[in-house]
Order: C-alpha cells, then sequence, then structure tokens
C-alpha cells in the first residue's frame, strides 16, 4: 500500500507503508563524528562552549556549526574541535579545587588593613 | 517545540526492581536537592538515565516529526514574509532535534540508535503531530497553540536536573518564542480578516482542541509514578499543573479575536480558580500512540526515506578514521 498524502510533494514519492518492525536503517557512526563548537558573539568577547554538531570532517563541521548555532543574534567567529581531541577532567576530581575558594591570601578581599590605619591615626604614634 | 508532558514508557516495569548502591544515591540525591545539576559522566542511577534518554530522544522526536505538518505548507504560504518564517521556524525545530539528540547522546545512547528507534516505531513522539495539517489556518494553530503549549513544559523542564538537557532547553525556549509569535500573528490576521478567513481558523481550531487538550497528556489522577522523577527533578510540573498554566494563559487570547472553544463545558470555576473542561477522548490518544492516527504511518515513512535517500551522501563524505566519542556537555 502506497502513503496518500495531503502534501502532493508526499504523494509523489510513492512511499510504502511500513510494516511491524522493519531492519535498522542506520549504523553505526552513520551520522559520523561528533564535534565541539566555540561561538564568538563579539569581538572582544571569548568563545564560548555552545553544544555539538556531527560531521564527517572539521570543514563540514563549521558548516553545520553556522546553521545550527549562528542562526540568531550574532555571530563573529567560530572553532571546531573534534570530540575525541578534548581532554576533560573526571566530575569526580573536583575535590583537587575544593579548598581553593578559601585561599582568601590570594583574593584582595583578603587583605584589610583599614582597622590597623583607623588605630593608628587615634594613637600617640601619629604626627 | 514540542515535548508534551506525556512520555510513553512501556518498559518501566523491568528496571522498577534495580538495587542501587545506597551510598550513592543519597550523595545522588542530595546534590539535587541542593539544586545543582548532573553532569553526563556524575554517578547517576539506571532509572534515572533511562527516563532521560526516553523523555529526551521523544523530544527529538517530536522536532524532527513537527517540522512534517508545517513543512507541508512552506511551499503554499500566503505570500513571501510568512514563507520566510515559516522556513526559519521549520528549520529551527530540526535544529532542536540535534540539540536535543545531542543532550540524550551524552546518556550513553547513539543518535543512530535514536533515529533508528523512531522510524521503527520503536520510540514515540508528541501525538499532536499524527493529525493532518489540512489548512493554512492549521499553521497558525500548530505555531500558536501547540508552540505555546510546548513551552509551558519546556520551560519547567529548563529548570530540571540534567545539565545537558536544562542547556538545550535554554536555547530552544528562546527560539520557540519567536514561533509562538509568528503563530500568533498569523492566527491573528485570520481571526481579524475576511469571513472565510475567519471560518477557515476557527475549522482549524475545532480539529485541534482535542489533539491540544491530549497534549498534556492524562490527568495525574490517571498516571503513575511521578513521585520520584519529581524528586529527581525529571518531571517538573504535573500535567495538571500545565494544562492549567495553559489554559490560563491561551484562553484569554483565542477569545479576545472572537474564535470560539469547541468545547461548551469549558469555564473556570471562580471557587476553585481552575479550569475545568470536557474531557478529551483518551481512548483516541492511546490509540494514536499505538499508531493508529491519521498520519503515523505517513510521518514515519517520509522521516524514514529521507534517511534512505540521504544514505549515499552520508556515505560519500565518511572517512576511514572516524571514532565515535560521546560528546562532552
Amino acid at each position: 500500500m502506497k502513503i496518500k498524502s495531503l502534501d502532493p510533494r508526499v504523494s509523489r514519492l510513492e512511499l510504502d507503508v511500513v510494516d511491524k518492525q522493519p531492519d535498522a536503517v542506520l549504523h553505526v557512526q552513520d551520522h559520523w563524528e561528533t564535534y565541539q563548537v566555540f561561538h564568538q558573539r563579539k569581538r572582544g568577547e571569548k568563545h564560548s562552549s555552545v553544544g555539538i554538531v556531527h560531521a564527517p570532517s572539521a570543514e563540514m563541521a563549521l558548516v553545520f556549526a553556522k546553521e545550527q548555532y549562528g542562526r540568531r543574534g550574532e555571530t563573529v567567529n567560530m572553532w571546531i574541535v573534534n570530540t575525541r581531541d578534548v581532554l576533560a577532567m573526571d566530575y569526580d576530581d573536583y575535590d583537587v579545587f575544593a579548598t581553593t575558594p578559601d585561599k582568601m591570601y590570594r583574593d584582595p578581599a583578603g587583605y584589610k588593613v583599614n582597622d590597623k590605619i583607623a588605630e593608628f591615626k587615634k594613637s600617640n604614634l601619629h604626627v | 517545540m514540542y515535548g508534551g508532558g506525556y512520555i510513553h514508557d512501556d518498559q518501566k516495569k523491568k528496571t522498577d526492581s534495580i538495587a542501587e548502591d545506597p551510598a550513592l544515591l543519597a550523595e545522588f540525591e542530595a546534590r539535587i536537592a541542593r539544586g545543582e545539576k548532573i553532569e553526563p559522566r556524575d554517578w547517576m542511577p539506571t532509572e534515572y538515565r533511562r527516563q532521560l534518554i526516553r523523555m529526551i530522544e521523544q523530544h527529538a522526536h517530536s522536532e524532527i516529526i513537527g517540522a512534517l505538518p508545517e513543512g507541508t505548507w512552506i511551499t503554499r504560504a500566503p505570500g513571501f514574509r510568512r514563507k520566510l518564517a515559516l522556513m526559519a521556524k521549520v528549520q529551527d525545530e530540526v535544529g532542536h532535534a540535534q540539540l536535543l539528540y545531542s543532550a540524550a547522546e551524552t546518556l550513553g545512547k547513539s543518535r543512530e540508535d535514536m533515529i533508528n528507534d523512531l522510524i521503527n516505531g520503536k520510540s514515540k513522539y508528541s501525538n499532536v503531530f499524527n493529525y493532518p495539517s489540512k489548512t493554512w489556518a492549521d499553521v497558525a494553530v500548530i505555531g500558536f497553540l501547540i508552540d505555546a503549549a510546548a513551552i509551558v513544559n519546556q520551560v519547567a523542564n529548563s529548570k530540571g536536573s540534567y545539565g545537558p538537557y536544562c542547556r538545550a532547553l535554554e536555547r530552544i525556549c528562546y527560539e520557540e518564542s519567536f514561533h509562538l509569535k509568528q503563530g500568533h500573528s498569523i492566527f491573528v490576521y485570520l481571526a481579524t480578516g475576511t469571513p472565510t478567513q475567519r471560518a477557515m481558523v476557527q475549522d482549524a481550531l475545532n480539529r485541534w482542541w482535542q489533539p491540544i487538550m491530549h497534549f498534556f497528556g492524562p490527568s495525574d489522577k490517571m498516571s503513575q509514578h511521578t513521585e520520584t522523577l519529581m524528586r529527581w527533578k525529571v518531571k517538573m510540573a504535573s500535567n495538571d499543573d500545565m494544562r492549567q498554566q495553559f489554559l490560563n494563559m491561551y484562553v484569554p487570547k483565542i477569545r479576545e479575536v472572537g474564535i470560539t472553544i469547541p468545547d461548551p463545558n469549558l469555564h473556570k470555576n471562580p471557587e476553585t480558580n481552575m479550569w475545568e473542561f470536557t474531557e478529551p477522548d483518551w481512548n483516541e490518544f492511546y490509540e494514536v500512540i499505538k499508531g493508529n492516527g491519521p498520519c503515523n504511518a505517513e510521518r514515519l515513512a517520509v522521516r524514514r526515506a529521507a534517511e534512505d535517500n540521504g544514505a549515499w551522501v552520508r556515505d560519500a563524505l565518511r572517512k576511514a578514521d572516524q571514532q565515535y566519542v560521546t560528546p562532552l556537555a
């Protein structure tokens, strides 16, 4: 039985009605590899990771990325990186950084001397 | 578009009994309770992973199939501006499918497997796309009301616990707001136009109202197993809450241009402040899920033909040294 559609373009394809559970149409990697996309909105701003595209090469990935991540707003530049080439840290290793926010000696807010100055100004030592 | 509230699940019983490591589970639940996101390579319960794949995958399928009933009107759009807008919208929907497929991929199911499950009828998509779009006014109703319904669901889900899905939804919701505006614009132009135009948009709403009421799924009284999914922030709002929110926002916008909602019982109960309505035919809803809707066969055949006809292009571009790696985020 052929598909009858309201859309003449579909009817012209003379598609068969697919019976129960046919074989898989796609095989592993029929949709290629993935590439991470980095998008820069304006000159001077940084490139940010916005997602991935499936593509057969970096050049094609860039073509797809322009469609997928450049359809709205401003874009001045994009980078493409093969997902395979990204070395990512494990989330479980975050404890390496757990005490970083406590290291106030690395932070301007870790240095408060106004009390000292006020005390000094009140003292006899201040001429 | 187009994630409805209703997510088809016929595998539930098989995974219900899986025992998780209590310490890891407690840590996982505490992280969600603190409002932190779960990222792809974190430990997660098997059921969490399975439910998310199912939900995001069905959402992705809905986007890619949803492009079909509207895409059919691109060649017959009344005027160049409308044609440009509809092309942009349909392209967005396919783009959304890609974003969602990639979010689901981070959970370990390949895009090829998901598309195979779609075209083999194993995996479901939103029922609304198994109905035909008979006239240009259907484009108005789909773009305005079905996208609006989808936004209600997606805004809720974007506050969920799984990082990649939330990030995809944020981008999607931003683009959906254009879809809603362009649908509303067509709706208003037709509803304030000639008597023929008004009749056309009224006819379209008459046909779409039941599928729209189906969109959020059966009443919470009828569907079970939402408690764990709510605690894990997989499901963010109940079907009834989303339907009420949709009616609150959009019933006035339909009525203000003199279009009649084809349900004489639809009214807001002043005491409970809740909308009351005629229950849509839930038997029809389940029949359409089973594959017996007016357009199920056509949608799957068209999707399958698209994959088949594109095969030689994909093949020609493939390189010998390619190696699939699950995306990072």
